[in-house]
């Protein structure tokens, strides 16, 4: 079985796949990559199943040496790679030479990079999925970020390298965005129409304090109309909620499954991805569209990411 | 029942609108159902106090039939016997180092800490649903006279197993992660395992009682 070894973590790096969906009855959340886009694009480029496990980078990447070599692929936000100097162009599988170590740097555009492995990562799956949960410390290696030495197993290859790359039209179209679709929210009227319009016309700031839980963002407050308590319900990945003070909260991919704020807006599916690459201090502002509408655009998606070949220049 | 989309893909069925056994029943008997006769379509439930969360397959279906189907298995869940609760039981140990906020607590009631204690443990509670992380388990109704407010600033590490209260509900934290309810006391059992089946200790709808335990049965409880 061939390894990876961590020489450098870079600021935060997990073991992530598409998650486990399901089992909210134990009160444990999906996880996953917070760019499942971009995860799914790098595995197919080593010819790995769309879930593989792969390395999710965050903000700054890394080094990592592959004892035995390896086929590989980078995908999301480019971290300037390196492979023993040498620039190792983004969204194009490479073969590594025994020995070869891969250098990431800090994030040109966008916040995660995936470093996609031909065989992909082998960790002991938790409720089905290799996902690294950090609250709870369950799931992919060990329950947590790696740290300088780890030494990871890699699974064996299936397919060759498809030694293409990912078409131009595939990238545009997967390009993400900081104007996030958006549906109305559960509790959407309890929001003034003219503090549901502050929402869609204002920008927002993703604050410092943001992670895979949840974003926060710093804008005009979000006040509702009444000051009643609500009770607790499940919150759907991406709903927006707004806290006592009129703070807006992107609930994310480590998201509470349960939670008592009332909830303005969600963002669409097909834009949890770009939501995945937001930086602390970068500006969003918000575009509401029918639930229709966010059923075709995710439909769409999902299609353009299992079109097989036809993703591929 | 109230039916309310909550995104593309997630729609939420409300029964009533108070926190209650009498619409918690009405939740567990559609996640049952929902459970063991599941559509193709179903992706994830998350049940809450009166409501549940139903997450779909948007490419496969659209809220329009994810309701009717939803109508269709309520009307079937209403006539279904209400699954007997199972009894858990939790020993705890009260104050001192494991429950940080058991003086103060007592203080804000005008009561010893060992009537907390007491109060605490006399009653059995009902665990309306999972959330916040892994196992942790929303318990109701805490006695009225021990009911208090979470801590304004939350503590930026709770340990595993504490016990804590927060306004009229109790629970245990599983992991050791931040948290803002106060804490009264300590289990030593590891209420979520990943190498045991079931996993949890608690599920949703079942009936949790506290025992006291001293300290020196809290250390051989967790030597075992």
């Amino acid at each position: 079985m061939s390894l990876l070894v961590v020489e450098n973590p870079g600021q935060l790096t997990t073991v992530q796949d598409l998650g486990r969906e399901g089992f909210g009855p134990l009160g444990v959340s999906p996880s996953g990559a917070a760019d499942p886009v971009a995860l799914r694009l790098g595995n197919l480029m080593v010819g790995n199943e769309a879930g593989a496990a792969a390395l999710e980078m965050t903000i700054v990447g890394g080094s990592y040496t592959f004892p035995t070599g390896a086929g590989i692929a980078l995908a999301g936000a480019d971290f300037s790679p390196t492979m023993n100097g040498r620039t190792l162009e983004m969204w194009i599988p490479h073969a590594l030479n025994p020995g070869a170590t891969v250098q990431l740097g800090a994030t040109r555009a966008g916040a995660r990079c995936y470093l996609c492995i031909a065989g992909g990562i082998q960790v002991d799956s938790f409720l089905g999925s290799a996902s690294t949960h950090l609250l709870s410390g369950l799931g992919g290696f060990g329950g947590r970020e790696l740290h300088k030495g780890d030494v990871l197993q890699i699974g064996l290859p299936t397919k060759a390298l498809w030694r293409k790359k990912i078409s131009p039209g595939v990238l545009h179209a997967v390009k993400p965005g900081k104007v996030l679709r958006v549906t109305d929210g559960p509790q959407a009227e309890w929001f003034s129409e003219e503090t549901r319009q502050t929402f869609l016309q204002s920008s927002f700031r993703v604050s410092e304090e943001s992670n895979r839980t949840g974003l926060r963002l710093e804008g005009p407050a979000l006040k509702p109309l009444n000051e009643v308590e609500m009770i607790s319900e499940g919150v759907p990945l991406g709903a927006i909620q707004i806290t006592p003070s009129g703070q807006a909260i992107i609930l994310f991919v480590e998201q509470q499954t349960t939670g008592g704020y009332p909830k303005i807006a969600n963002v669409i599916g097909a834009d949890l991805y770009s939501v995945g690459q937001l930086r602390p201090r970068d500006e969003i502002r918000f575009e509401r569209v029918s639930m229709q509408e966010a059923r075709t655009l995710w439909i769409a998606q999902q299609r353009l990411l299992n079109s097989g070949k036809q993703l591929f220049a | 029942m109230r039916i309310r989309a909550a995104s593309e893909q997630a729609i939420l069925v409300y029964f009533g609108e108070e926190i209650g056994r009498a619409s918690h029943h009405h939740v567990v008997k559609l996640l049952r159902l929902l459970q063991q006769e599941p559509p193709s379509w179903v992706r994830n439930l998350q049940p809450a106090y009166c409501s549940l969360l139903v997450k779909f397959d948007a490419c496969e279906v659209d809220h329009e039939r994810v309701e009717a189907t939803l109508r269709e298995y309520e009307e079937r869940a209403e006539v279904m016997p209400f699954p007997p609760a199972r009894r858990v039981e939790i020993p705890v140990c009260y104050g001192g180092e494991f429950g940080p906020d058991l003086e103060e607590v007592a203080a804000a009631h005008n009561l010893k800490p060992s009537r907390v204690a007491e109060l605490h443990s006399s009653q059995s509670y009902y665990a309306y649903f999972l959330g916040f992380a892994p196992g942790f388990a929303y318990l109701g109704d805490l006695p009225e006279e021990i009911a208090t407010p979470r801590l304004t600033t939350p503590r930026k590490m709770v340990p595993a197993g504490s016990v804590g209260i927060a306004g009229k509900q109790t629970a245990i934290y599983p992991f050791a992660t931040p948290g803002g309810w106060r804490l009264i006391g300590r289990t030593p059992l590891r209420i979520f395992r990943k190498d045991r089946e079931p996993m949890g200790l608690i599920s949703v709808g079942d009936e949790v009682r506290f025992q006291p335990i001293p300290h020196q049965e809290f250390t051989a409880l967790v030597a075992r």
